[in-house]
């Protein structure tokens, strides 16, 4: 079964190396990515590039402007920014990556198994989900953070959980086609059970729009847990989070504004960087928004 | 249009139901007894516990209990708020006119940012114009409202002095003062929603574009201004439609974020002070309002797309 003349699904080298050539043309994949890359790697190496330990007071050098000892300044604590950044960035990354993975996997597996299935199988997982949307997405999130308990792990299932109807609805509409497909069909009828015909059919036609998906998610997650972190509702203090730490910062704007204003930039920078990439995946990988430009350019 | 309304809101009633149902078993959800959550974690008193237990039903089966709630909640009774003692309902009256002011007018801010933007960026024949016009919408799709409030008020309220900070009389006895104080909270909802209405209409404007009346016109000699306000425009706001109905409902949830900003007696905050007090029963009754008020907006929405658009017919 390893090389079965009925599979549809091209193989991968040709299309990747269509995708290399795109993406370095696209500027705004290229410059996303360079963000992605550095934020990233800082976030990794967090704990060598921090200049001080994250939760250690500088009770002289409280509210210290950027420059200096401290390249970014300090807080209300005398801790240094910079430090608290990189490692909120940690926080951030994990938590939007965690949630995205949650709501990635739970929501195409429902959502290829609904289109797939069809009939009541599809008709009761698509209203679950359809309730889902009935809330408006942070009001849903919260409500879940407060049945859970505030905490790292809460917002990771919170931000996951209001994801998954997203991709559920995503990995729907493919799959409904693919199962009228001829190859489908003949791959039904030499007795192939329905996993084997999931995994080799189905999946390979919804992972791409799932992809773009998923990257675009990653950008309003990495929002979406600051919010909750700046409400009080995610990672607790003394844990830096960049949500948390705007949040601080924020009752000694007229004293000094850096600790409140560089966290957000942190945060814009890095939801820029997913949305940039996201942005030009969707330009690359959908051909229609290709012809689109050429059409409109 | 009008069999078509009246389907929507007949389906409309298993949706609410499943709400409610959601936002009843909040009690049961939250670890602890449910009686305790309603009296407040700090009253212990055994006469009173019971009371509540009594007073909830909570000894009789589940179903029994939800038709009791959801026959209180029908009729207006909320119940009572843990902490101050007040009837929820009177709560959400004070707390109810400044979150929906807040949600139209960050709702009609976003519009006048935002169409402007997308028609430029979609009807310009410049490359270069239309990246920029992308890129700064993206840009303002990163931005996360709580900071943009915070930095609105340091340089509007703090420095520039622009603005008055967290003052917000009523909207009925100071109309003026009113909407200045809302300004920069209903600012701050709006950016990123603007530069989701401009996307969707450049790419609505994109594809328009293609279609063959567009050509007619220009064919016809039509200035190129007349193409793009009578024949582009019009037929490319009917998505956007759906779009703005999808943000007033993310203002509704996002503006807990902006309330609390800018310290503004909403519900959202009414909702996230409950969370901190663990007033449990207010906190049921503003997920229930807030869901409900959602849904109605996507009804309304969809309605008027329909009536908007006369090629589509719901049978």
């Amino acid at each position: 079964m390893r090389d079965h003349p009925l599979r549809a699904t091209p193989r991968g080298p040709r299309r990747r190396a269509g995708f290399g050539r795109f993406a370095a043309r696209s500027r705004k994949f290229v410059v996303g990515a360079t963000i992605l890359v550095l934020i990233t790697t800082a976030a990794l190496l967090a704990p060598r590039l921090a200049p001080y330990p994250v939760t250690e007071m500088h009770v002289l050098d409280r509210f210290a402007p950027p420059g200096g000892r401290y390249v970014l300044g300090t807080d209300f604590f005398g801790r240094d920014l910079l430090s608290r950044i990189l490692f909120g960035y940690r926080t951030s990354l994990l938590v939007a990556a965690l949630s995205v993975v949650f709501a990635m996997v739970l929501g195409s597996a429902l959502g290829v198994v609904a289109g797939y299935a069809g009939g009541t199988v599809d008709s009761v997982l698509m209203r679950a989900m359809d309730i889902l949307f009935a809330f408006p997405v942070l009001l849903l999130a919260i409500t879940i953070v407060v049945v859970l308990g505030a905490g790292t792990l809460s917002t990771v299932l919170a931000i996951g959980i209001v994801y998954v109807p997203i991709f559920a609805r995503i990995a729907r509409a493919p799959a409904l086609v693919v199962r009228e497909q001829a190859y489908v069909e003949a791959a039904r009828a030499l007795g192939q059970r329905p996993s084997w015909i999931i995994a080799r059919h189905v999946l390979p036609n919804v992972s791409t729009p799932i992809f773009v998906q998923a990257t675009i998610n990653l950008a309003t997650a990495i929002l979406f847990e600051s919010a909750l972190s700046f409400l009080g509702l995610g990672t607790q203090p003394p844990y830096p989070s960049l949500g948390l730490m705007v949040s601080e910062g924020r009752n000694y704007l007229e004293l000094s504004p850096w600790p409140s204003v560089f966290p957000g930039l942190a945060i814009v920078l890095a939801v820029l960087g997913f949305n940039l990439v996201g942005d030009a995946l969707q330009e690359i990988l959908d051909p229609r928004l290709r012809q689109t430009w050429a059409a409109a350019s | 249009m009008t069999a078509y309304i009246i389907r929507r809101i007949v389906l409309l009633v298993p949706v609410l139901a499943v709400i409610s149902a959601i936002v009843f078993s909040l009690m049961h959800l939250i670890p602890g007894d449910p009686a305790q959550v309603v009296l407040g974690f700090e009253n212990t008193d055994p006469a009173q516990l019971a009371a509540v237990r009594r007073d909830l039903g909570l000894d009789r089966p589940v179903y029994v209990q939800y038709g009791r709630w959801l026959g209180r909640i029908l009729r207006g009774d909320f119940g009572t708020s843990v902490r101050t003692g007040r009837p929820i309902l009177t709560l959400l009256a004070e707390a109810l006119p400044f979150t929906v002011e807040l949600a139209i007018y960050g709702v009609l801010l976003a519009m006048l940012l935002g169409i402007p933007v997308g028609v430029l960026a979609g009807a310009t024949a410049s490359r270069a114009a239309d990246g920029a016009l992308q890129t700064l919408t993206l840009l303002g799709l990163s931005l996360p409202a709580f900071w943009v409030g915070a930095m609105f008020i340091l340089l509007f309220s703090v420095h520039l002095r622009w603005f008055p900070v967290l003052t917000y009389p009523a909207l009925l006895e100071a109309p003026w003062a009113n909407l200045r104080g809302m300004f920069l909270p209903a600012l701050t909802l709006a950016v990123p929603n603007a530069a989701a209405i401009a996307r969707m209409v450049r790419a609505s404007m994109v594809a328009v574009r293609r279609e063959e009346y567009v050509k007619v016109a220009r064919a016809k000699g039509l200035r190129e201004a007349l193409v793009v306000r009578r024949h582009m425009l019009r037929n490319a706001l009917i998505p956007v439609v759906t779009l703005i109905g999808i943000v007033t409902g993310y203002l509704l949830g996002g503006s807990i974020v902006v309330e609390q900003v800018f310290a503004i007696p909403g519900v959202g905050r009414m909702g996230l002070q409950a969370i901190v007090q663990r007033d449990y029963p207010v906190l049921q009754a503003v997920v229930l309002v807030v869901a409900v008020l959602f849904v109605l907006v996507n009804l309304l929405v969809d309605v008027i797309y329909v009536a908007l658009d006369p090629r589509i017919r719901y049978a």
